[in-house]
């Protein structure tokens, strides 16, 4: 009998800061050895339950604990911080934020130094887990030079070192490509089997996620586990569908087509899975073909544009494509590949060494960020990054202040603004009692406000659970529908596959791809170069032998907008 | 890529081959000689060793120029500042005024405070390369390390190791930050007032701020998870013996510093006076 190494039992928690209780009345017990995946939407507590048992909860965040939680058999309460840390290693979300070290060697001894272990002794202990993670060869770089997959490694080493019986991964896939992503997996997954540590993901990312084999899927919603069950059984249930939480897509059209998913089925594995074949085909052929777009005028083109940070490294290298009006366009590509590189010198924050880039037919090569601002907005990842005011209306209003347009017609504009930005009701609300989605919002509102013709984004849904997703996403195809062109700097791809018609793909500061997002999604060659992993609604199409496994994929997505439409 | 002023430069020196710990007390000893002495001759000789020094670490002038400027313009307000607040001050130390020309008042130029702020000119001159090499060619992690060493607390040292790493970051924000509130439309160039310019600067400077406070969050975080403050003392990993090399340059140091303070002191003036 294996003995369990977490246990809940009756256990709410409410932090000081806020009214109601995070996490309600929750009995959860985790055995040792076991893997274990919880999701569950943004706000439902799945964090929280990661903060009580590495805890962080409640010796950095307070707040009041009723109930009881035993880790290893003793009460957490009564175990401190840095005990349970002996115990419960966590890789946090943010691999650049966690870094404490400088060096990868340093990095990872971070927590034999705080146990005052010998220099001698702890050199040949970073040495021994950097192999087990494989950095071994890395041990002097600098951490900030390493690839997003090469940093969560080194992080995960630093709390190996340790000795930990609990692994703990809040988010691990948020920051990292798809192929990245599910080399993470495998990682995560082969150190397990060779250590036998009890490993806990809390992660939205669920088909990434079963890419390995887990034993049990926690389904928290609202402070409470809504299911506690092997993935099988979970996906053949509609619980995922009811808190909204993205099914596997294969999954999912399963479904659509009227298939009845059941736990015998395997549905946690898109290549072992038995769907009925013969019902997809049907479901297939009865809905609509796809349409593609008509053409129109070209807005914004790139010529031969080339750039570089510094002398004899090109990281843009005569990159050349063509944006045409009212499109929505995705820019990918791996991390470093030079996508936002594209992006600032488009804006103008950067000058190409060479190459012309045309706005309507004209040569804005030479425009200043000011001039360009009125054609071209930007929307900066991190909405903190770009809210300099305390109120919304003043946040949207900045840039007509500055540019000293009346203050009747900054009302009107700023008020039309908010209005379709849904922001109209909260206009002198202070931004700081915001959610992060709508203060992605509001610093969409401000670019939004100088009216420009294209908006630029990078990763606008990163982060974000399915519904704030669909929220922002639906947004924007409702911008675009109003004529905006956008652009897209993404490595999502469901956002890729499920909002823009088009992606044009970069590697290594060269456009590898202007494509349909189905057919570089499905071009494995594409794939390989630009770390991204083929829909496995592909697989699924080719599997129940669809002749135009693309068509398949293309009637799919647009199902699916239409089904989730009605959530809001 | 944002331009990183005052991080670590790689290179292979014997000034980077140093521990951190040698390269701090020789900066403390240096600073000392050279604040303490207002000896011409000693100042020249120091002056000239410093950047002996600076070429053998073989940085560039270029990769610290930016800061150089900063504390040569520096420099130069200083200078104005003892003059306009003081402008006998060559007259008294010296005992003698030869006065070259009259401006008005009490300001007329002296060769004896000419010289006295050629002394002070020069004291900059010889800590500036070596207060700059101490920093750009120890590597961050064993600067913390080297702090602790000699005593300061290993949080404090810590803490002092972390906001230097952070600077390269903090440059890199601001540079986006500032981008994004151009875009905008918000003018930081000399074509906008001073006053708007200033009230511009808030703009970036808050969000700076506030995301600055986020990355506190999470490291701060990080590290409690990971054991940091459990213990009064710690280990450092990127600690580096002393070796031989670093004995004789700290013997070497400590010889000089106790030469420089015999030649100032033996006549029992801090000042050489050429006009004597």
């Amino acid at each position: 009998m294996k003995k369990p190494v977490i246990e809940f039992n009756n256990y709410s928690f409410k932090y000081h800061s806020q009214v109601d209780p995070t996490l309600k009345d929750l009995s959860l017990t985790i055995l040792e050895g076991e893997k274990v995946l919880i999701v569950g939407p943004s706000g439902s507590g799945k964090s929280t339950i990661g903060h009580c048992i590495n805890g962080l909860v409640p010796f950095s965040y307070k707040g009041d604990v009723i109930g009881s939680l035993k880790i290893k058999g003793e009460e957490a309460k009564d175990l401190d911080i840095f005990s349970l840390s002996k115990i419960v290693g966590t890789v946090l979300q943010d691999p650049d934020g966690q870094f404490i070290g400088l060096t990868v060697g340093e990095d990872i001894a971070f927590s034999l130094e705080n146990d005052c272990i010998e220099q001698k002794s702890m050199v040949a202990l970073v040495e021994e887990v950097a192999e087990m993670v494989e950095m071994d060869r890395f041990l002097s770089s600098s951490v900030h030079h390493l690839s997003g997959g090469q940093k969560q490694r080194v992080s995960l080493a630093g709390v190996m070192v340790d000795h930990v019986d609990v692994l703990l991964f809040d988010e691990p896939l948020a920051n990292l490509d798809p192929a990245t992503g599910k080399y993470a997996m495998e990682l995560i997954d082969r150190i397990q089997k060779e250590t036998n540590k009890t490993v806990i993901i809390i992660e939205h990312r669920l088909e990434d996620v079963l890419h390995i084999d887990v034993d049990r899927i926690i389904v928290m919603d609202d402070g409470r586990i809504v299911a506690d069950m092997n993935p099988d059984e979970l996906l053949a249930s509609n619980i995922l569908e009811e808190i909204h939480i993205r099914e596997p897509l294969y999954v999912k059209a399963a479904k659509y087509a009227g298939c009845e998913v059941t736990e015998e089925m395997k549905p946690s594995k898109p290549l072992s899975f038995a769907v009925d074949k013969e019902k997809l085909i049907a479901w297939y052929e009865s809905t609509d073909s796809i349409i593609p777009r008509g053409k129109s005028e070209p807005i914004l083109e790139l010529n031969e544009i080339a750039f570089q940070y510094h002398a004899g490294h090109e990281t843009i290298q005569g990159v050349s494509f063509s944006i045409e009006k009212g499109e929505m366009v995705s820019l990918i590509g791996k991390n470093g590949a030079g996508k936002s590189t594209i992006s600032k010198l488009i804006c103008g924050f950067e000058k190409p060494s060479s190459g012309t880039i045309y706005f309507d037919g004209q040569d804005i090569t030479k425009d200043t960020i000011k001039e360009r601002s009125e054609r071209i907005g930007m929307v900066l990842q991190n909405p903190n990054h770009m809210i300099s005011k305390h109120m919304i209306f003043d946040e949207v209003a900045l840039g007509l202040v500055i540019r000293g347009v009346p203050e009747q017609e900054i009302k009107e504009r700023v008020e039309s603004v908010l209005k379709i930005c849904g922001l109209y009701p909260f206009r002198n609300w202070p931004i700081s009692a915001l959610s992060f989605g709508q203060k992605k919002r509001v610093t969409i509102a401000s670019v939004l406000v100088l009216d420009p013709e294209i908006i630029i984004l990078d990763e606008p849904t990163a982060g974000q659970d399915l519904r704030h997703f669909t929220e922002i996403m639906d947004f924007l195809v409702e911008l675009n529908r109003n004529g905006k062109t956008i652009i897209i700097i993404t490595h999502d791809m469901h956002l890729m596959l499920e909002y823009t018609p088009r992606a044009i793909v970069i590697d290594s500061g060269k456009k590898i791809a202007d494509e349909s997002a189905t057919t570089v999604l499905t071009d494995a060659e594409i794939i390989k170069q630009a770390n991204l992993k083929e829909t496995s609604l592909f697989e699924l199409a080719k599997r129940a032998g669809i002749r135009e496994p693309k068509e398949f994929i293309g009637r799919f997505i647009r199902y699916d907008k239409e089904v989730r439409k009605n959530w809001q | 890529m944002a331009v990183e002023m005052l991080s670590y430069i790689e290179r292979k020196s014997p000034v980077h081959e140093l521990t951190g710990v040698t390269k701090l007390l020789c900066f403390i000893i240096w600073s000392t000689a050279a604040m303490l002495t207002y000896d011409t001759r000693i100042l020249l000789f120091l002056f000239i060793l410093s950047i002996v020094i600076f070429i053998v670490s073989k940085i560039k002038v270029k990769e610290i120029s930016f800061i150089l400027i900063f504390i040569l313009i520096f420099l130069l307000l200083n200078n104005i500042a003892i003059y306009l607040f003081s402008p006998q001050e060559g007259v008294k130390i010296y005992g003698t005024s030869h006065i070259l020309f009259e401006i008005v008042g009490r300001y007329n130029v002296t060769i004896e405070q000419i010289f006295y702020q050629l002394n002070i000119t020069l004291k900059y001159f010889t800590v500036t390369p070596v207060a700059l090499l101490f920093i750009v060619t120890t590597h961050p992690s064993e600067f913390a390390a080297s702090l602790n060493k000699i005593g300061v607390s290993y949080r404090i040292s810590y803490a002092v190791a972390l906001a230097l790493r952070y600077i390269p970051d903090v440059q890199r924000d601001f540079r986006n930050i500032a981008l994004a509130q151009q875009a905008r439309g918000v003018d930081l160039s000399s074509k906008e007032k001073l006053s708007k310019r200033i009230k511009n600067a808030a703009s970036i400077m808050i969000p700076l701020i506030l995301s600055s406070l986020d990355k506190i969050e999470t490291i701060s975080n990080a590290m409690e998870l990971r054991g940091f403050g459990k213990n009064k003392e710690r280990t450092w990993y990127s600690a580096r013996l002393f070796q031989s090399k670093d004995y004789i340059i700290l013997a070497v140091f400590v010889l000089m510093l106790v030469g420089t303070l015999v030649i100032t002191f033996h006549d029992g003036n801090r000042f050489y006076n050429p006009f004597l």
